[in-house]
């Protein structure tokens, strides 16, 4: 049989392995000065562009879909081609893939510090980005088959399904969850309100981190961890268990992000179930991985990388044991909405994606250039820095987590709450937020080394950009099963059926979750005193949306007796019926704030905002004072009205009309509420007299952003207050 | 065209049968999952497992 040359292009993974690297340092200084904002809240003063709520998206994007995700690339594009024995099916699509996440990348750093966000998690590019993404990702998807397709390997290795489960599940997962109606070039609605909106999101969400964080480093795993330690992967037969039961239990797990919502219990229950049974899958693979190395565990002591990918395993495997057992119900009333879930994710990000990754990146780069890792010593004083890193970070987060958690549900004799000022349970956590800067600080600076290694590495190399190889073609055999050929056998050589029962089996779980989630009927139950939003409360709303309050405020009251003690009366679905999108949040940094309307004057707003140490003493959340002095344009409020309507939102034609109107007068209403306050007007006038004095112009009050934000703010959960039994027992009823 | 996405199920009918059918799916996955497990031959998954060691030169049909 003739031997075919061919080369392997090598520059494309050399590309995104220098981006991996960029994007991974950016991410993680976000992430650091965010921990920081922890410790000083007024650490970027003034400027909007670099405020808590607005790089809190930026750092988890940047993590999720820079980092990680240029790390897919460049595992997958390097893996594929020897895995295949071809070169990429073209390297114009590897171009167009390369270049083309790159530019998404940049439009997420500038769009996301502007303000420009749907506010669902993971999901906040707007929608000119969203279509971007989905062509890029196709991109990626057209490539990889179309290499699959010219390969010269007749059957397809574990690792090549994983990838493809990715591509197909992530393109699912993308489109549906983006689904939203455009109101401007980058502004838009979501098409589901409330209870829908927060299924689709989540069903979303852990999802993402199922096909986007997961499948695709386990197929980076199962190719790379035999190659470093030059040994097969421990069981065969366990990778295909592995790979079919995950891909099919992942995606029905959704639920268990929504406990004690308006979910159907029996999805509900659902959701924990499978939640539970992926322990199986998640630690047949862990094992799977550890077990390669049976036999060389003395090369772990020596080999750097062998050493990242041990943790890495580690570390899915505490993170694939912890998630589990964070679904269920009794623990999940603990760890939800506290700083359990950042450690819980930061376990996963930095041991498993981290690194897995940086394991692959010194295994690759003297590969890739022909030469010798520069520094042995160095790539170790990483692993242990970044280890110890791992530990500080992980550690006081737990703690942190069930501190607080608990002191929310500490209650008095008398049945009151024994810490019934929100800001104690944040105190009480400082030292924990400081641990984990340095913690964090600490991860920064072996990933700062990494790259120094790496850099200095690649110039004493040279790099080869097409790799030669040789391989026999594949000659033609019958479609259909040979003698002796077992069904699975003859799947692994046929990657089109492959992907269809792939596809097949994550759309079970995705339909058995997705369709209740249509059939519950965004408007059942309904509540007949739950009203639109005012045209001013909508831009309200918007504002909120662009500050990114969603990251620090929860709006999702649950019906525990610590929640109605400290919160109010507990989230109804009913309530939720207009809100494109849903603002539930899943954190809890700040108090909730689904019952603040009517909990504090217009003034303790305007003063909070501006000043919020001057309120709340001790308080944490920076200050805003940007939406005191901006002139609010609410030039679309009409348009936006109008999309409300398609979405389904009951404002008549004249309520659109009539909305300039309405908007002036409730916000001239909250300027004479704010004259109230004697020290207000005599700044506010002393600014006034200012301009007028040097000629300059003057924005009123009412014009301001702030006071849209306030009309907001003091309408949220007044819908269905609940009256207090004094107010009832004083009606005489 | 969001008639398509909004509200066009109301309610759902034969909600009971939900759980039977998740169940019966599940469990005729998993059989069938492990039957081909099972049923492979020794000498194709080595060769499988071997893969990324780039050992073979030579491809088989």
């Amino acid at each position: 049989m003739e031997i075919e040359q061919f080369r392997y292009d090598n520059k494309i993974v050399q590309k995104f392995l220098y981006a991996t690297m960029l994007w991974g340092v950016v991410g993680m200084l976000v992430g650091l000065l965010l921990a920081f904002m922890f410790l000083f809240p007024n650490i970027t003063d003034g400027i909007s562009w670099l405020s808590f709520g607005r790089l809190r998206p930026l750092h988890t994007n940047a993590v999720i879909f820079a980092f990680v995700g240029n790390a897919i690339f460049a595992g997958v594009y390097y893996s594929l081609q020897r895995l295949l024995k071809t070169r990429m099916f073209s390297d114009a699509l590897s171009s167009i893939n390369f270049w083309g996440w790159q530019l998404i990348i940049v439009a997420a750093a500038l769009t996301l510090p502007l303000g420009y966000t749907t506010s669902k998690e993971y999901a906040e590019l707007e929608w000119p980005i969203d279509l971007a993404i989905a062509v890029v990702w196709v991109v990626f998807g057209w490539n990889m088959i179309g290499t699959i397709l010219k390969r010269r390997q007749r059957h397809l290795y574990v690792a090549v399904w994983f990838y493809l489960a990715t591509f197909v599940t992530v393109a699912v997962l993308h489109i549906f969850n983006s689904l939203e109606l455009p109101v401007g070039a980058l502004k838009s609605y979501s098409v589901y309100a409330g209870v829908q909106d927060a299924l689709v999101q989540w069903w979303y969400g852990h999802n993402a981190v199922a096909f986007f964080l997961t499948t695709p480093f386990l197929g980076l795993m199962y190719y790379f961890v035999p190659k470093a330690a030059n040994r097969p992967v421990y069981s065969y037969r366990l990778s295909i268990v592995h790979f079919w039961s995950l891909i099919f239990i992942y995606i029905w797990a959704g639920p268990h992000h929504l406990l004690y919502s308006a979910l159907p219990d029996w999805a509900q229950n659902l959701g924990v179930v499978f939640s539970v049974m992926l322990i199986a899958p998640s630690w047949g693979g862990m094992i799977n991985g550890l077990l390669t190395l049976r036999g060389v565990w003395d090369k772990v002591r020596s080999d750097a990388t062998l050493k990242f990918m041990v943790v890495a395993i580690t570390g899915y495997g505490m993170a694939t044991f912890e998630g589990p057992m964070l679904s269920l119900k009794n623990v999940n009333a603990i760890a939800h909405f506290s700083d359990w879930i950042i450690a819980h994710v930061h376990v996963g990000a930095l041991a498993w994606n981290g690194f897995l990754t940086f394991g692959m990146i010194y295994w690759l780069v003297p590969k890739m250039f022909k030469t010798t890792l520069y520094s042995k010593g160095l790539a170790n004083f990483h692993f242990w820095i970044g280890t110890l890193g791992i530990v500080l970070y992980a550690l006081p987060m737990y703690v942190a987590g069930f501190t607080q958690a608990l002191m929310w549900k500490e209650f008095n004799p008398d049945g009151s709450l024994v810490y019934g000022n929100f800001l104690e349970t944040v105190s009480q956590i400082i030292p924990m937020y400081w641990m984990r800067a340095i913690g964090g600080s600490l991860y920064i600076l072996g990933m700062l080394i990494m790259v120094y290694n790496v850099v200095v590495t690649i110039r004493k190399g040279s790099s080869v950009e097409d790799e030669l190889a040789e391989a026999a073609p594949l000659t033609r055999v019958s479609k259909r099963r040979l003698a002796g050929e077992t069904f699975h056998n003859w799947l692994e050589r046929k990657p089109v059926q492959l992907t269809v029962l792939a596809t097949i089996a994550i759309l079970i779980g995705g339909i058995i979750q997705i369709v209740p989630t249509i059939l519950v009927k965004s408007n059942i139950p309904t509540i007949t005193s739950v009203k639109p939003y005012t045209p001013l409360e909508l831009e309200g709303r918007d504002l909120y949306i662009r500050e990114g309050c969603v990251g620090c405020h929860s709006q999702m009251i649950r019906p525990f007796r610590s929640e109605v003690e400290r919160y109010g009366e507990y989230a109804k679905a009913g309530e939720f019926v207009y809100d494109h999108p849903f603002l539930w949040g899943s954190k809890r940094t700040g108090p909730d704030l689904l019952r603040v309307g009517g909990k504090y004057s217009d003034n303790w707003h305007l003063n909070h905002m501006y000043d919020p140490q001057s309120t709340s003493a001790g308080s944490i959340m920076p200050a805003y004072q940007w939406l005191v002095r901006n002139e609010h344009d609410r030039g679309a409020v009409q348009d936006k009205m109008k999309a409300m309507v398609k979405l389904g939102v009951p404002y008549s034609e004249e309520d659109i009309a009539g909305a300039k109107e309405s908007m002036a007068e409730q916000a001239l209403q909250i300027e004479k509420n704010l004259y109230s306050d004697p020290e207000f007007v005599r700044t506010y006038e002393a600014d006034k007299k200012y301009a007028k004095e040097n000629g300059e112009d003057f924005i009123e009050m009412r014009d301001r952003e702030v006071v849209a934000l306030i009309a907001y703010l003091q309408r949220l959960g007044t819908d269905i207050k609940i009256k207090e039994p004094e107010e009832l027992l004083s009606q005489n009823r | 065209m969001l008639k398509y996405v909004k509200n066009h199920m109301d309610s759902i009918e034969g909600i009971a049968n939900y759980p039977m059918v998740s169940l019966l799916i599940f469990f005729i996955f998993f059989v069938l999952l492990f039957w081909w497990v099972v049923t492979a031959s020794k000498e194709h998954i080595k060769e499988m497992g071997e893969l990324p060691l780039d050992n073979d030169k030579n491809n088989k049909p």
